[in-house]
């Protein structure tokens, strides 16, 4: 409601002008239920938005519409039984969820995947890394309303990387393809040419979307300096991934942790200055520099040999009583999961830890005192997928 | 100057859509239902069961073990164990379904059945067009639908297909070479013992078929479980180890 309808009211005095900034509800702010099927929300996403005129003074994230119960499923059923289910929490990165599951309970039953599980499995966790960065910059640019083009260019890249993983996985996005102590299958003949291929093919598309985009004074425009997350926030709020790095800190689980086998990888961890969408969305355009550099390596040095640990059993699989953490850097951030054992077939307690929607609690801090469309493109700059934040 | 990065975009855009006229691998799209993109070798949809040789009744290879009933993450499998018996490949009596149907609107494609299966006897199809008439019933497929022969998993998994009948053939020969070495032994023994004490010895002719191979657990206790009329109790699938696959 713009303010217009007021000036139609009872004359006003000199001070309410100052006082309708500061948001008190006096009548004229414009509560606003944006979404669950707005289009821009990435999903069934709700944020009631308090309105000042264009500006949002007030916003509260509203989610749980596409709860399915996943923890509780998983402790009803048996740990095999919940990998396929770990591909839909993050439904653009199936195997960097089956590797942080796979990870957790391998952490749980003393597994040790072989050499060349482990770099298969930084193989497929980094091109899953790419083609979410890929879709996300495509869907930021969709938001500002970029209509189609960049998004169908990123969409083009990120079939071949699907192509990659249908022919490994039998999937394009749900691969259900990690297992405790390996993979399911090895790579098929003519795999690990194909995947060089896409990799030399990339840079090329990245140069091409620079040319494209980057440079847009649209976009600068639409993007700098707006949203922006303090430093002190962001690690308070314990927010993880390009979000975090892109306000400047250096925390990349693949750098602090060094899980599996990323200690033999040479990389390194892009950082933004100051954590607004454009910083949001460079960090995650360098990222993908980075991981090439690491599937460079990794195609390059991918020894011979079993998938899977001699130890690991498929059915009756029951790990001894005791509790696990495992986390791996998601392209979303900081991805876990928590797992306790009793002993029995099935987990005692099962819980995410999901990037996602810890990242989406500093969305009103963000957002307060930009206009709406600016609150959509901070929203698409955090990248959530309701599938991982609803679980 | 302001509007450099605009033009450049612009000038970008120009490119793709000239290039996609001069070269082939811009083009990623195909037009569907005429122009189709083989499926990948290792695509999975929805499972089917195998059977060898001609009669899908007589062939079929899974023999009602209910394991991918009690693996399956969904729950979209539900398997009635038949109370006749029929011989499998090798020519040991097993069981069989009387009823096998899957729910396809509830199946996630995850080929965990598959995995899990110790009889190489349900694959995952590669024919993605589920689509039914009916919602309810048309949903739930049943087995003679389920049913496909083994020449049809051999064209759309050539690799694995070839693995499979290779481990098969591999069994089916050890199982024969034992009952022949079992026959001969036991003709031996019976030879020896008319021999040398003359005792009312077994006829080697009416030798008992061969005992099931030590190295199938599975196929021993299906085997040997009580063959009660209709539904065979739950859990039996409990104790028992993949007799192959790793």
């Amino acid at each position: 409601m713009s303010s217009s309808n007021l000036q139609l009211e009872a004359p006003l005095d000199p001070a309410f002008k100052v006082e309708r900034r500061t948001a008190t509800g006096r009548g004229d702010l414009l509560e606003v239920s944006m979404g669950p099927q707005h289009p821009s929300t990435h999903g069934v996403f709700r944020m009631d938005v308090v309105l000042d005129g264009e500006r949002v003074t007030k916003l509260k994230p509203v989610f749980g519409y596409l709860h399915r119960n996943h923890e509780k499923i998983a402790e009803n059923t048996t740990y095999l039984g919940s990998m396929p289910y770990t591909d839909r929490l993050d439904y653009f990165c199936s195997l960097t969820n089956n590797w942080a599951y796979a990870l957790t309970v391998e952490k749980l039953a003393g597994l040790q995947p072989p050499e060349r599980a482990e770099y298969i499995r930084v193989i497929t966790a980094e091109f899953t890394r790419l083609q979410n960065h890929v879709c996300l910059i495509g869907f930021l640019l969709q938001d500002m309303g970029a209509s189609g083009t960049p998004l169908m260019y990123a969409f083009r890249e990120r079939e071949a990387i699907l192509d990659l993983f249908e022919s490994l996985t039998g999937a394009r996005m749900m691969c259900n393809y990690m297992r405790f102590g390996g993979c399911r299958v090895d790579l098929p003949s003519g795999w690990l040419d194909q995947a060089s291929k896409v990799v030399d093919r990339f840079p090329r598309f990245l140069d091409e979307f620079d040319r494209l985009i980057s440079g847009n004074e649209i976009l600068a425009a639409r993007t700098q300096g707006v949203g922006v997350l303090p430093r002190e926030l962001a690690v308070s709020a314990s927010v993880t991934g390009p979000v975090l790095r892109a306000s400047g800190v250096n925390y990349d689980i693949r750098k602090v942790d060094k899980y599996g086998i990323y200690d033999r990888f040479s990389f390194r961890v892009p950082l933004g200055d100051h954590g607004d969408v454009y910083d949001r969305y460079m960090v995650r355009v360098l990222e993908m520099h980075e991981s090439l550099a690491i599937l460079k390596s990794a195609l390059r040095d991918i020894p011979p040999g079993p998938i899977m640990d001699p130890k690991a059993k498929l059915r009756s699989f029951k790990p001894k009583a005791g509790e696990a953490y495992g986390r791996i850097e998601s392209a979303k951030g900081e991805l876990g999961f928590y797992v306790i054992s009793d002993g029995s077939a099935n987990p005692y307690r099962y819980r995410v830890r999901p990037p996602s929607l810890i990242n989406l609690t500093v969305l009103e801090d963000m957002c307060v005192g930009h206009t709406v469309a600016d609150a959509v493109i901070i929203l698409g700059s955090i990248d959530i997928v309701l599938g991982e934040v609803d679980r | 100057m302001l509007g450099t990065g605009l033009i450049k975009g612009m000038a970008e855009t120009a490119r793709n859509f000239v290039g996609s006229f001069l070269e082939e691998d811009r083009l990623t799209t195909v037009e569907y239902p005429e122009e189709r993109i083989p499926a990948k070798e290792a695509a999975r949809s929805f499972p089917f069961l195998v059977f060898d040789g001609d009669d899908a009744e007589k062939g079929l290879r899974c023999v009602a073990c209910q394991i991918c009933e009690k693996e399956c993450p969904p729950q979209c499998i539900f398997i009635l164990k038949d109370t006749a018996k029929k011989p499998d490949f090798v020519g040991k009596m097993q069981f069989q379904p009387k009823v096998f149907d899957i729910d396809v609107s509830v199946c996630m494609s995850c080929q965990i059945c598959v995995e899990v299966c110790p009889f190489e006897a349900i694959k995952m199809d590669v024919d993605f067009e589920l689509s039914r008439f009916d919602r309810f019933e048309g949903l739930l497929i049943h087995k003679d639908e389920l049913s496909k022969p083994n020449s049809y998993f051999r064209k759309i998994h050539p690799t694995d297909a070839a693995a499979v009948d290779a481990n098969l053939a591999a069994e089916k020969a050890k199982a024969e070479a034992k009952a022949v070495a079992d026959a001969a032994a036991k003709a031996k023994a019976a030879s020896a013992a008319a021999a040398g004490l003359a005792a009312p010895a077994k006829p080697a002719a009416a030798a008992p078929p061969p005992p099931p191979t030590p190295a199938d657990p599975i196929l021993k206790s299906a085997s040997s479980s009580t063959a009660g009329p209709g539904l065979a109790e739950t859990g039996s699938g409990k104790t028992h180890a993949p007799a192959h696959g790793s």
